[in-house]
Formats: structure tokens, sequence, C-alpha cells
């Protein structure tokens, strides 16, 4: 049989620099799911946008030929003509990208973006295009297909527009889908639906895939061919399963060491003690009104946290995980005295075992000052969260001298033992931090957080913006600065593989509501709630022999009503937290 | 119908700023020590003219020059009865010129509606000019083309207006035989609007046009560039392209759409600064708009007249603003459905 599509010794380089994209060959099958699977700079995306050419204007093919087989004859993509290549794009091959809010035009309405891909390609009337539009709306999973029409990108979540964007792709029937990191800014059980309706339209519509990820479980719930990449060249590639299972290459295998997973198997744990706790939050609540810029229409008050109770005994690590909106983030704020909780909510922070407590919902000046430096936070984006116009040094000596500790030669030599401390050379003081990598810049984070000698840390994703091997490096910085400082950790994540790996308590919220805690191993030996269940079932395993259970998440990833009796709740009417034992709490009527 | 909503909206504070407005312009003008008639019969006195000096206090008591600042406020937009009655700016009356001893009225007449089509014909051609230009330099940016429109809109930016001025009237008159100064045949002035006298303005029109309208070409040029440029970076030109659409059509719906915002915002700034910019140029290519007029009214403490002029010119920002606000949220459902639940 004919490959759909063969790239044959494809090299791309930008500039005159040296190749990107280095003596790189796969063949795609007809109907066949090929995934292109490498960290950030490996070259997978820009090989996938080889095939379409869309790559960036300083980019060139150097050498190589990429062919699509079509019904019509072999077309060389990779030597057509500009004005050719436009009939490929969109018809035989088309592509969905990583962030679904920003790859449809805010501006234009979703019907009228992917109508558009029938008027160019079908010539379609209006009229003609929005019946097949709406049918496949219909088929990619809106439940109000003649409103997804007329909606604009603002108005749907990002697992909707995502799915905007399939209908996008599909619409024109290709042979050929290329998506690239479809589901990596969507949550996890987002994230599950998205990869099983892509699975599905596939195998109704015979089309092949190619699949670009960072993700090995990803690639293990979808591909049947894998492609290994790294700087540029391919690192191993075969059918999947015998790849998956015992992978050859020494860098396919430090991939699979480095990614995070659910314990196939867990058992029960002790609960956490609580003699002693440096954080303490009691029926923390938050309410933020959501003006309706009308003054017809009432506010709507949005429910960020609803009777939160918490507690972090010193030098643990208490996690808590949900999807965005849950309120995981608003519930971190509040502990750090960064967000006022709503009128009789506590949070209460001890510094030394035993101290008087600091009310951090009611702070004075003096008080906060001192709390802030027991305090610290590190963000989830380091790209963003150092400034790009200050020195290392001078980003990491800023928080000693606010709070004036130290000379100035102190604090220099106090940011140069912090470096060391994160693994960084204490002559990188001078540098500015776009001389970083992604996980370097996350060091420094943690470095700059150290700084003042917390005894808390908020974590804010930490790892979510980072490779896998690289978020395996930080993790195991914050184990071995917790180990060796006592530090305790308050760390927010969406991602319960990495949860597991770090955290010696969970708690799981939802719409607010904590509706699930207990230590991760008795989690995940023995979930009951179904939104727990659903999180679990979602996170795709680097493991063939563990696929997604779509059922599971589809039972609990849905709003409230769609649960089981026991567990549903309302605005009005909540269960409490009920002790199943020792240690696990689960929202739900006995 | 929430457009025509807002629009009516968008129009009460529209005359509310406009009430602040003539309560500042009123005040500034009246800030400086004396007024016209007093420094006349300064004048006057010290020149030893009494009968002058009678004819001045006359007019002091004619319009209400001796009463109180706020009362003369409320007699000049007609909230009060003054010595003849309501008879202010809302009433129609808007005044009397001291220097030119003529009503405010007689005075700006034509040049109100030709400063309003001379700075109209300028925008068009700001716009005109600007978005091909802009759209085509980000396009084929780093480019010969790129960088030939960069310089001459550069050029256009640092050329003195009177300079470019001159400039286009010599040449203007040598090859295209188009007639220097004013803005219509000096036979037509005062008459009624003819087919004739609107072809002779339109022949007049072109050179101000240019000159008004070149440096904020440019400028918008550059502006539209580098907003397309951010915008060509985004996603969505991305998915655009994957679609497989031309690249002209691309541009134009996509990215061009979503730069096009601050120019829109634009309309209602550059109106007050070409109308306040061009009063230079009208004296130089004497042109019969109102510039000239305020400049005297402003040095002669002529009080009615710059007032007047002044709220004309703030009349038609607001106006600008007004259009610009409306129309972005007609172009730009963000705004239209901000704060509305999804």
């Amino acid at each position: 049989m004919t490959p759909l599509l063969s790239v044959e010794n494809l090299s791309i380089g930008f500039g005159s620099g040296e190749a990107v994209v280095k003596d790189v060959n796969f063949d795609v099958m007809p109907g066949e799911t090929l995934a292109l699977v490498g960290e950030s700079g490996s070259g997978k995306t820009v090989t996938c946008r080889a095939v379409l050419r869309i790559l960036p204007r300083a980019a060139q093919i150097r050498s190589g030929r990429i062919t699509l087989n079509t019904e019509k004859g072999p077309l060389t993509l990779s030597e057509m003509s500009e004005r050719k290549m436009r009939d490929v794009r969109g018809d035989q091959v088309s592509m969905i990208f990583q962030e679904p809010m920003r790859s449809l035009s805010p501006l234009h309405r979703i019907g009228n973006q992917v109508s558009e891909v029938l008027w160019l390609h079908r010539g379609a009337s209006e009229k003609e295009a929005k019946r097949q539009v709406l049918q496949t709306f219909e088929r990619v999973g809106f439940p109000d297909p003649e409103r997804a029409y007329r909606s604009y990108p603002f108005e749907m979540s990002g697992g909707m527009r995502q799915r905007a964007m399939i209908a996008m792709a599909m619409v024109s029937k290709p042979d050929l889908l290329i998506a690239d990191e479809p589901t990596t800014a969507l949550d996890v059980t987002t994230q599950a639906q998205v990869l099983g309706l892509i699975k599905e339209l596939q195998q109704e519509t015979g089309m092949a895939l190619i699949l670009v990820t960072h993700d090995l479980g990803v690639v293990a719930n979808m591909a049947e061919k894998v492609v290994v990449m790294h700087k540029g060249r391919v690192m191993e590639a075969g059918a999947a399963e015998p790849l998956l299972k015992s992978p050859a290459h020494p860098y396919t295998q430090q991939l699979f060491n480095a990614a995070p997973a659910i314990p196939a198997e867990a058992t029960l744990a002790p609960p956490l003690p609580d003699d002693d706790l440096i954080l303490e939050m009691n029926k923390v609540n938050k309410t933020f009104t959501m003006r309706s810029g009308s003054a017809w229409k009432p506010d709507v008050l949005v429910h960020a946290c609803r009777g939160v109770d918490l507690k972090l005994p010193r030098g643990k690590t208490l996690a808590i995980v949900g999807e965005s909106g849950s309120g995981k983030t608003t519930a971190a704020r509040i502990a750090l005295g960064a967000e006022l909780p709503d009128e009789g909510s506590e949070v209460l922070f001890r510094a030394t075992p035993g101290a008087d407590p600091i009310t951090v919902h009611k702070m004075d000046r003096a008080t906060r000052t001192a709390f802030q430096r027991d305090a610290q936070m590190v963000f989830q984006d380091p790209y963003s969260s150092l400034s790009p116009r200050m020195r290392v040094q001078d980003a990491m000596t800023e928080p000693l001298e606010i709070h004036k500790i130290g000379t100035k030669s102190e604090q220099r030599d106090k940011a140069a033992q912090m470096l060391q401390r994160v693994g960084l050379n204490s002559d990188m003081l001078k540098r500015y931090p776009h001389a970083f990598s992604g996980g370097q810049r996350q060091r420094l984070s943690v470095a700059r957080a150290m700084m003042l000698d917390p005894s808390l840390i908020v974590c804010d994703e930490p790892t979510s913006a980072l490779d896998v091997s690289v978020q395996e490096q930080i993790l195991t910085l914050l184990e071995e600065l917790q180990e060796g400082l006592g530090l305790s950790y308050l760390f927010i994540s969406h991602d319960l593989a990495v949860v597991a790996r770090i955290a010696d308590e969970v708690a799981v919220m939802r719409q607010g509501l904590i509706v699930e805690q207990a230590p991760p191993d008795t989690l995940f030996y023995n979930p009951q709630h179904p939104y727990t269940k659903a999180l679990i079932a979602a996170q795709p395993e680097p493991d063939i022999e563990r696929p997604i259970n779509l059922k599971l998440v589809a039972q609990g990833a849905g709003s409230p009503e769609k649960w089981a009796e026991a567990f549903r709740f309302t605005d009005t009417m909540v269960p409490s937290l009920v002790e199943l034992e020792p240690g696990h709490k689960v929202r739900c009527h006995v | 119908m929430s457009i025509l909503r807002y629009a009516i909206y968008r129009f009460g504070t529209m005359l509310l700023t406009l009430l602040v407005v003539s309560v500042l312009v009123f005040v500034i003008i009246n800030l400086p020590p004396g007024d016209y008639l007093s420094n006349q019969i300064a004048e006057l006195k010290a020149s030893g003219q009494s009968a002058g000096v009678a004819k001045a206090e006359f007019l002091r008591k004619e319009y209400a020059l001796d009463r109180a600042l706020w009362e003369q406020y409320m007699i000049w937009m007609g909230f009060m009865p003054g010595p003849h009655g309501f008879s202010g700016l809302i009433q129609g009356n808007f005044g009397w010129s001291f220097e030119f001893d003529r009503p405010v009225r007689e005075i700006v007449g034509d040049s109100l509606w030709l400063t309003v089509l001379v700075n109209m014909a300028a925008i068009v051609f700001v716009y005109a000019l600007a978005l091909p230009l802009g759209v085509i330099a980000a396009a084929k940016s780093r480019t010969w083309i790129d960088y030939t429109s960069a310089f001459v809109g550069y050029l256009g930016l640092a050329t003195p207006n009177f300079l470019l001025a001159l400039i286009l009237y010599y040449y203007g008159r040598k090859y295209l035989n188009i007639p220097i100064g004013g803005l219509m045949d000096p036979s037509f002035e005062g008459e009624p609007l003819t087919w004739e006298k609107m072809k002779s303005i339109m022949v007049h029109l072109i050179v101000p046009t240019i000159v008004i309208g070149t440096a904020g070409a440019s400028a918008m040029m550059q502006r539209l560039r580098a907003n397309m440029l951010d915008e060509l970076g985004k996603p969505y030109v991305e998915t655009a392209i994957a679609k497989g659409m031309a690249p002209s059509r691309m541009l134009t719906k996509y990215p061009l759409r979503v730069a096009f915002n601050p120019f829109v915002a634009d309309i209602g700034n550059l109106l007050p600064s070409m109308v306040s910019g061009s009063v230079l140029v009208s004296v130089v290519m004497g042109l019969q708009t109102i510039g000239p007029a305020l400049l005297t009214a402003l040095k002669t403490q002529d009080q009615f007249l710059s007032a007047f002029i002044l709220m004309f010119v703030a009349l038609l920002t607001l106006i600008g603003t007004m259009i610009s606000d409306i129309l972005l949220v007609m172009l730009d459902p963000r705004i239209r459905y901000e704060g509305r639940e999804s």
C-alpha cells in the first residue's frame, strides 16, 4: 500500500543558521495515527508545519521531499507553487493548533470562520455551507449548533473552542489532519473528551492523523506509530506498542522516566499528623461580583471558594487539584493574604511551632510585612514572572532590600549562595533572564522565593509551562529543598500525576468546593467522588495498557446534576465533607 | 436594539460634556485680566477720545459685561435673560465680535462648513492613503516596498506644512494649473451655492487636503504597520492560512479588522488636532476656515468670537469621539458583549 504522506530526508533551517530539522523521514498510511513526540526545541512543530508549508518567513526547507498521495495522483508538497498549495491547505490536509482561544479570530462569528473553508474549497453557497457546518457542529458535540454558529469565540469555553477548531478542520473531510498539541492548553477532563472525539471522527472518516505532542500519555492513548524527535533529529521511530512498552533509544527511555504517572497500584496511606500546623484555613469563603454591565440586569455572584477547610502540617506538601475555574488559585491567593476572604473566614499562619498565629485574613501593615518574609510564592510562567529589564542579581536581592536585610555585599553573597542551592552557577548573577532557558528561569523563581528564608512557599502550577524532563528536575529540586530546610508547600496543580509525585495530601476542588481530600495514595487506591474518578480516568498515562476511560470522565466531569444522587450539590444545598476512613474525606450525603 | 440604546446614551453624555466644556471655555477666556472693551476704553481714555468711551460703555451694558462672571456665562449660553431677554447660544445667537464690529454669525458664516469640509477631506485622505500603504508595508515588511513607504512617510512627517504648501502650489500651478490660495474663486465668495461654485471649491481643495493630511497619514501608516505586524504573528492568522485563504483576502478579513480598532478610535482625536494644526496652514494658504479668525480673536481678547469658535471645535471633537465610539461598538463584538454572561 502506498503511504498517504511521505516525508523524506527533510531538513529545515532558519536563515543561515544550523538546521533545526535534520534529515527527518517518516510515512503516514491512510487512516493511520502518527505521533510526533518531543520536547520544546525538538523540531516537531516545524516539521509538521512544513507539510502545509506554513513556516515562519525566515525558515526554509533546505532539502528533502514531502509527497502527498491523493486520488488524483501524487503531489509533491515541498515543490508546489504557493498558489497550488492553497488548494491543498484546509482541503486535503487541514490543521488544528494548540491555543484554541488565539487560533480563532476574535471578531468573526464561529459559523463564518468555519463556513469559510467550504466557500474557499467547494465554492459552496452560504446556505449550503451553513447546512454542512451545522451537521459538523452537531457531530463534534455542540449541544446547540445554531447557537454555536452565531457565537463569537470569546463566548465559548476552551474545550468548545477546540471543538470549533476541529469542526473547521473536519468540515472539508480531509485525508490528513495535523494536530499540533491540540489539547495542551485544555483541562485534563476536557483533553480526554477532545482526544476521544478526534479518535471517533478518525474512525468514521478514515482520515490519517499526525499528532504533535510532548505528552507520552497522549501518545499511548492515540498513536499507532511514533516518531520521537530530539534537537531536530529522529531518535526512534516505529509502531506504538513495542516502542512504548520497551523504548530502545536512551533518549526515549529518559522521556519515559521523567513522565510522572499516577501509580497503577496504590495502598491506603496513614492520615497526616495535625498537631503542628503551619497554615490553617477555616470555612474560607470568597465571592466575586461580576458586573453585568447593564443597569437592567442584576450583577452575578461567583462563589470562588465555598467553606474551604485546609490544614497544612509543617514540613509537608498540601496540593489543591482542580481545573480552571475550580477556585484553587483563589484559595492559594487567600492563603498568601493576596486576596481578602469573605467575612467569617479564618486563615491562620504559625511561623514557628507553638507561636501565636498570624491572622492572615486581617493583617495590619506591620504584620503583613512580617508575614511576607515567611510566606513566598513561585509562579506558573517563568517567562513573565521575571522582569526582563532586571539583572538576576537585582531581582534576587530586591526582597532583601525591601525588608532592609543585610548590607549590599551580604545580599549579593546570599543571592550567589541561593543560585548554587537551586543548581545554577553564581557567576550567572550578572545576566538578564532572557539568557536562561525555561527550566533555569523556574529555578531562578524558586531561588528568589527562597531569598527571605520563608517557611511556607505557595507554588502555583510551577511546572506546567515546562517540558517533562525539566519538570522532573524542578520537582526534585523542590523536594530537596523541603528535606533540607523543612519547608512547607501549598501546591496548586491541575495535574494529578505531578501531585501524586510531590504531595502528602491532596484536596480536589470543583466549583469552589473541596469534593474529596486524602493523602494521594489513599486517593488513588480508593477514589470515591465521581469527579475525582473522572480526573484519574482522564489522566493520559504513558502506559498503553491503561487507556483513558471516557465513560468515567463523562460521568464525573459534567455538571454536578449528572452525578449519582449522593454527591449532587446545587447553589444552595451542599452536602458536607464526610470522613470515610481516617484522613479520607468525601463530600457526599450519607 | 442595544446599539441604538448605546447611541442615545452616548449622545446624552456628549451634551453633558459639551456643557462642562462651555463652562471651561468661558472661564478660561475670562481668566486674563480685562476684556476687549475695558482694554479699548483704557486706550481711548489715554488718547482722550471720550466719544468712543461712551460707545464702549454702552456696549458693556448691552452685552452684560458689567455683570458677575456667572451671570455673563448664563446670559451667553441663553440660560438666563440678558439685556435683550433670552438670547444666547442655545437660542442661536452667537454674540457680537468687538474686533470686527459685526455679529459672530456673520464673521464665521461660510467658514464653519468650509472648516468641516477641509478637515473631512483631509481625514478621508489620511485613511485612504494610510490604510493600503500600512497594510502593504506590513505584509511586505523588510522589503524595498516597506523601506520606500517608510522613507516617504518620514519625509511627509518631517516636512513643515507651509513648506509643503508652497512646493505643491508652485508645481501644481506650473504643471496642472491648480489655483493658488483660498478655497474658491474670489468671485464666488458670499454667493449662494451653485454647481460652478462647487467645482471651484473642489479644485481649490486639492492642495490643502494633501498639505493638512500628509503628516497624519504617514504617522497613521507607521502605526498601522506596527499593529499589523503584531497581529500577523498571532495564531489566528496561521489558522486562516492553513485554511487555504489567499494572502490578500486573509489580510483584509482577519488581521486588518483587529489592527483597525485603534484607528477607528482615532477619528475623535484626528478632528481637533487637524483643526488646530491647520491654523498656520490656513493663514499661509489663505483658506477661509475659522483658524485665522480664532487666532485674531484670541490675540485681541474678542471674547464672544473666540468662545464660539472654541465651542465649535469642542463640538467637532465630541462628535468625532461619539462616532468612533459607536463605530467601535458596531465593529468589535468584544466591546459590544462586554459584561454579558457568555
